[in-house]
């Protein structure tokens, strides 16, 4: 089985600074990542430049097979990678399902979008995207009013029907209740197997209640790798992160 | 950057708000010009022909202003530049009504007597083809356009947004007005293209050609004002608007932003190009002080102070801030200024979202006294009682 993602040899830096470092990542399809790490360790960065927000400064990104390190954000996403801001990103000023709609995969060019209609398989795909997500009930209000949590899923929803390869999330449960973490630990797990996913995030529990594979940054450069019970006995890994 | 609260979503009222105010335009653009051509002038009904140019001037403004709306208010660009835009389109009109007077001029020249006076003797290349009304009316769309789509693509990509895009659009309307002002330019310099004469055959002073002027402005606007809201109700349209609101996520949507600005950015500056046309002749007069940078804040203005996002709003206000200009101006010259201003901050502390969201205001309170005294005669009160409008964050 050929890779979904590599990332090979990528270094960013910022005046100076090395975000990243000669970083190397492959991911599998269909596989449930964690990417965790100490601050600055180059987490976002490394999000950043999959989804080309960020051009390395060497190295490529292959996605598929594909090289995709110097293509325009909207061009990756159309490829199908998918990403879920740190803070909940949703269009404020549209309903729970317009931002839904907007998100649909399909056509993105602005002369198809002035006559585009939605078919009865999005329509369909979209209510059941909103009754995983739990805001059947506030499909017509408008997104800016949502809670919190809500926003959080709503947006997960809203990559859920862009039906990305990959799909990128970044600090998922940060400012959520127990509850909601709880359910957005379901959502996840429904997802993998189908979607690549990889996850940004701080809260060690939440990454032992769902990763297969573990992966630790530190200072921009892979520290350990593999399941959660190695790497967590790692005394590297001890060292710079979770012993402290 | 001012920053207004966002419009609330397209519902199925606001389509029949849409088309109750294009039909408002039609109605008015058909009325008024036969009411001042059919009666006489000591009939109550007449409209006075000095009414009919001022209505068709305001029309033309609101055409601009729904234009403005289109791109601000739903799409988030502020542009300083619109007048610009409306001068193009309005100087490409004038040079067809220049190049028609033929022979007519003060020195009985065929070139346009400013050239004459400027001792040149034949016409600039850019001049040829506007002799044609079809190439004139063209020009008075593509080069706006043009200058739009160009500028815009530049700015767009450069991902030049808020503010700073607003403050290159306002250099730029500065610099063609100085560019304009030039003799050596050939439109005219400060005095701009005047002394026009007939158009497309009939004189331009006959009150008929003049209400029939007016008459086809009021079906433009309404046609401008369909035309955008059938945009902003369609799937690019919402686009628009996230983009305003989350431009980063619609891009990791999948969606390009540069193409979805530009085609809304250039779409609003043929609008205005096609208001500048049908301005000229009704007023006579094109100028390089129709560019200045004052010019585009006030078309900004007149948005806001009618309700920003909401196209209606934009057209009301036009309408009102206007009328207010052209009578004060004539009653109380030196108070104009100071009232426009006034309204401004008015407007933008304690109605943020102007005049329109004053009238709804008013409707609404109607509405609850009515169904309160309702509730008082008839208990239990009706279950299915409207729900308010979505309170805006």
């Amino acid at each position: 089985m050929t890779a979904l993602l590599e990332v090979d040899k990528v270094t960013v830096s910022f005046d100076g600074f090395k975000a990243l470092d000669q970083l190397t990542l492959t991911l599998e399809p269909g596989e449930l990542r964690c990417i965790v790490g100490p601050n600055g360790a180059g987490k976002t960065t490394l999000m950043d430049i999959i989804t080309g927000k960020t051009r390395p400064d060497a190295g490529t990104v292959r996605f598929g097979g594909r090289d995709i390190t110097r293509l325009a954000e909207h061009e990756i996403a159309r490829l199908g990678i998918g990403r879920k801001f740190q803070r909940p990103t949703v269009f404020p000023g549209h309903t729970v399902f317009e931002n839904l709609e907007l998100t649909t995969q399909g056509g993105k060019g602005v002369f198809r979008a002035l006559v585009a209609r939605l078919s009865r398989d999005e329509r369909e795909s979209i209510e059941r995207t909103l009754e995983l997500i739990g805001l059947a009930q506030d499909s017509g209000r408008l997104a800016g009013l949502l809670a919190h949590g809500q926003k959080q899923w709503l947006e997960i929803g809203m990559l859920l029907v862009q039906r990305p390869k990959l799909l990128l999330v970044d600090e998922p449960v940060a400012g959520m209740t127990q509850q909601e973490i709880e359910r957005t630990e379901k959502i996840l797990a429904s997802l993998a197997g189908e979607h690549t996913v990889v996850v940004v995030e701080h809260d060690m529990d939440f990454v032992r209640s769902i990763a297969s594979t573990v992966t630790v940054l530190h200072e921009g450069r892979v520290l350990a790798e593999g399941p959660m019970r190695d790497v967590q006995s790692d005394p590297r890994v001890i060292e710079v992160y979770l012993g402290a | 950057m001012i920053t207004l609260a966002p419009p609330p979503p397209l519902r199925a009222a606001h389509h029949w708000r849409s088309v109750f105010v294009a039909a408002v335009c039609v109605l008015v653009a058909a009325v008024l010009p036969l009411l001042n051509v059919l009666t006489p002038e000591n009939n109550p009904l007449h409209v006075s022909d000095f009414l009919i140019t001022l209505v068709g001037k305001l029309t033309c403004y609101a055409i601009v202003a729904v234009a403005m709306d289109f791109v601000w208010g739903y799409a988030g660009i502020l542009s300083l530049c619109h007048a610009l835009f409306f001068a193009l389109g309005g100087y490409a009109m004038g040079m067809h009504l220049m190049r028609v007077i033929g022979t007519e001029g003060m020195y009985r020249s065929a070139l346009p007597d400013f050239m004459v006076f400027l001792d040149w003797k034949e016409l600039p290349w850019y001049w040829h083809g506007f002799e044609h009304f079809g190439f004139a009316l063209f020009m008075a769309l593509f080069v706006p356009g043009c200058v739009a789509f160009v500028f815009g693509f530049f700015a767009f990509r450069s991902r030049i947004s808020g503010v700073y895009f607003s403050i290159v659009t306002q250099a730029v309307t500065y610099a063609a007005m100085l560019l304009f002002f030039r003799n050596a330019t050939g439109f005219g310099g400060n005095n701009g293209l005047t002394d026009f004469k007939r158009i497309l055959g009939f004189p331009l002073r006959e009150p008929s050609t003049r209400a029939a002027l007016c008459a086809i402005t009021g079906l433009t606007l309404a046609a401008t004002f369909v035309l955008c809201r059938a945009v902003i109700a369609s799937r690019a349209g919402r686009v628009l608007t996230a983009m305003r609101d989350a431009e980063a996520k619609v891009r990791f949507s999948g969606y390009d932003p540069v193409s979805y600005k530009l085609f809304a950015w250039t779409l609003s500056a043929v609008l205005c190009g096609l208001a500048g046309a049908l301005y000229v002749p009704q007023v006579g007069i094109v100028n390089p002080s129709e560019m200045q940078p004052s010019s585009s804040v006030e078309i900004a203005i007149w948005v806001a102070v009618g309700g920003r996002g909401t196209l209606a709003g934009a057209l009301l206000g036009a309408f009102v801030v206007n009328s207010a200009k052209s009578w004060l101006t004539v009653e109380f010259p030196t108070a104009w200024l100071y009232v426009l201003g006034t309204l401004f901050v008015v407007v933008t502390l304690v109605l943020p979202g102007g005049l329109l969201q004053a009238l709804a205001g008013l409707g609404r309170v109607r509405g609850l006294v009515a169904r309160t005294a309702t509730a008082q005669t008839s208990s239990p009160p009706p279950a299915t009682a409207a729900p308010a409008e979505e309170p805006r964050t």
